[in-house]
């Protein structure tokens, strides 16, 4: 799970314009000249990798959730209430951290493509920072905040409001590390399109909202879809730094990926198996997704690059 | 409804874009602000249209006092350089787009944008997107999206500035046409003076943030203000030299110059259009100046001579209709005079002269 994370990360990020013409076909002919032997050694190696890393543990996962058969399967899914806890956890998480990656990525992208102003390198900068900082460190650092040893530990308790160790320090940290995903996708898009037309919309009577509705979002959406399942498969397979912050308490803080983890050690080897085949099965479906968008966004950002040139 | 720009100013940071100007454009007069690039022509005319804002000084439309209000309670149609047009909606779309956020009803909406399909030659077009239309017809598209708002005037910046030459000769004429069905008063952006004249009742000649000259194209072109003016408005001969007692003494040419009658002797520059400048076999008393022909091109409607006079190293354009072409029977390597027939002489910032 986290290899396929990793690289959904390095491909979802492009830094720069794609290049306007795509690689043209002699390209491909030059290749294909290479003798055969080191064609199909080289094919060869790669499909063994795949196969030996990729393919064999994702296929033995569902292999072992459903060794003793379906209806065990739905048993160790559905009949352990903390494992429906972390299910249903997951399923909370996940979009309200969306969510509020989706509003902070179109903020952040709008401000940084539409405005100039003193600090905007560097807020380009720290946007990325979570992706530099281990999770487990991200963890750390919001129980420095709201633990109870932590700057706002006090007052919060004496409040009665909590966060660490329950669902808003989950949601809080799963936030932070997947902060880039919408706004990183986002920035390239909205400059490759720039402000034209969202000029031309405010010249035509559009008030602010009008515009960003009828106009930017448009533009903009198959970017901030892509954002958004990629924001969601890594919210999903979290596990550091809610690890950290969750305090691990089954059946009140655990998400999915803690839930497999602890059932693991439990050695209850079919029940930790069948929540990662689920959690897997998610990461499956989220990839389909995610090739689907790709075309788009490239389509997208391929017709902001020829822009609207004369004939 | 006439427009007036009163004293305007704007920066950009340490950069004056615009420094104290004032122009007035009639009620449906079509006026176009011509200037190099940076001279301030389209940060002006977005001031008009309220989508920057200035440093100082005032915006009226008629007597209405517009500087703070938006572009939306200004209704301006704005046409933009490389059309702006919303990408995802067809040209129906497109066209309604200003009424649809002013929430007209569809059959308005409809009857509208069919009347403007009609005015810019599209019919038919309505559901096509702007990606399958050519540079003209997107233009044209830009054009009837930014009427279609009911517009009290009309802005457009470099409207065929990324359009191939035909097409452009093409929107020029029409645009001209247009203006003549629909009164409405326009503003346009260029820095091609032969579309600012062909198409403008008013030319405004701009440079670095402020205004060289305005005045109507013919006024313009005659009686340049500026060498500056004058040496944007086409090709040109420079000469320099002195002017003194109603004479302008440039090299071995000498012209009369009777708005200088004074003795001291002064610096000053002479402008010369190649149209104006006639060729002899023979000199012409001192107002005449001996050069060899290095290049002819007589492709055209006018023979383009170069000449090069060895005394001055000066190298001057030559512009001869066709039939004092045939009739000098020139070629090049030719020692030849040639004789201005008009100059324009510039003293660099001369401070009033007492007499």
């Amino acid at each position: 799970m986290p290899t396929e994370i990793e690289q959904v990360t390095m491909h979802g990020v492009p830094s720069h314009l794609p290049p306007v013409v795509s690689v043209s076909k002699t390209h491909g002919r030059a290749a294909q000249q290479d003798p055969a032997w080191l064609r199909y050694s080289l094919i060869g190696t790669a499909m063994a990798i795949i196969g030996l890393l990729i393919i064999v543990p994702v296929v033995s996962v569902f292999y072992q959730a459903f060794a003793a058969g379906p209806g065990v399967y739905w048993k160790n899914l559905t009949g352990d209430s903390d494992t429906r806890h972390s299910i249903y956890l997951t399923f909370l998480v996940v979009p309200v951290s969306v969510a509020a990656n989706v509003v902070f990525g179109v903020a952040a992208a709008w401000a940084i493509t539409r405005f100039r102003f003193p600090g905007r390198t560097l807020l380009t900068t720290l946007i990325d920072l979570p992706f530099a900082i281990s999770p487990v460190v991200a963890g750390l650092m919001f129980l420095l905040l709201f633990g109870m040893q932590g700057y706002f530990g006090p007052w919060l308790r004496e409040h009665h409001i909590k966060i660490a160790f329950a669902l808003p320090a989950l949601i809080l940290v799963t936030t932070f590390v997947t902060l880039p995903f919408v706004a990183r996708e986002l920035i390239p898009v909205m400059e490759a399109i720039g402000s034209d037309e969202e000029i031309a919309a405010i010249s035509l009577g559009a008030n602010g909202w009008q515009m960003f509705w009828r106009v930017t979002v448009p533009n903009i959406k198959w970017g901030l879809l892509y954002g958004v399942i990629l924001c969601n498969a890594r919210a999903m397979g979290e596990f550091g730094a809610v690890y950290v912050v969750s305090g691990h308490i089954a059946g009140q803080t655990d998400t999915m990926p803690l839930r497999v983890e602890k059932l693991f050690q439990e050695y209850n080897n079919p029940g930790s198996f069948a929540v990662a085949s689920l959690l897997t099965s998610l990461a499956l479906v989220t990839l389909f997704i995610k090739i689907v968008l790709e075309r788009k966004t490239q389509q997208e950002l391929k017709e902001a690059a020829e822009p609207q040139a004369s004939t | 409804m006439s427009i007036v720009v009163k004293n305007l100013t704007k920066h950009f940071g340490n950069f004056t874009a615009l420094n104290d100007v004032s122009l007035e454009a009639p009620s449906g007069s079509l006026l176009a602000l011509l200037g190099p690039s940076g001279s301030g022509k389209t940060t002006l005319l977005r001031i008009i249209a309220g989508l920057e804002g200035a440093d100082r000084g005032l915006v009226l439309y008629q007597d209405e006092d517009v500087t703070h209000q938006s572009p939306k309670d200004r209704q301006v149609g704005f046409v933009f350089q490389h059309y702006a047009l919303f990408r995802h909606m067809s040209v129906y779309e497109n066209i309604a787009f200003g009424m649809r956020v002013r929430r007209k009803p569809q059959a308005e909406v409809d009857a509208r944008v069919r009347e403007l399909l009609h005015l810019v030659r599209l019919e038919g077009l309505g559901q096509r997107y702007p990606s399958q239309l050519s540079g003209g017809q997107r233009q044209r598209v830009a054009l009837a999206r930014a009427l279609a708002v009911q517009p009290r005037i009309l802005l457009l910046d470099e409207p065929f500035g990324a359009l191939d030459a035909k097409v452009r000769q093409e929107l020029r004429q029409w645009l001209r046409q247009l203006h003549d069905e629909i009164h409405l008063t326009t503003v346009f952006v260029t820095h091609d003076q032969e579309e600012a004249f062909e198409v403008a009742d008013r030319v405004v000649v701009m440079r670095a943030g402020h205004i060289e000259q305005s005045g109507t194209p013919q006024e313009v072109f005659d009686h340049p203000a500026t060498p500056f003016v004058m040496d944007f408005l086409g090709n040109v001969n420079v000469f320099h030299g002195r002017v003194e007692n109603g004479m302008a003494m440039l090299g071995a040419l000498n012209v009369a110059y009777p708005e200088y009658p004074h003795a001291e002797s002064r610096q000053a520059t002479a402008y010369v259009r190649p149209h104006e400048l006639d060729i002899e076999h023979t000199p012409i008393g001192t107002s005449s100046l001996e050069v060899r022909v290095t290049q002819i091109n007589p492709a055209g409607s006018v023979a383009k001579v170069r000449v090069f006079s060895e005394e001055f190293g000066l190298a001057l354009n030559v512009d001869l209709n066709l039939e004092r072409y045939a009739q000098l029977r020139i070629k090049t390597g030719d020692r030849v005079f040639v004789a201005p027939r008009n100059v324009r002489v510039f003293m660099p910032e001369a401070p009033d002269y007492v007499i």
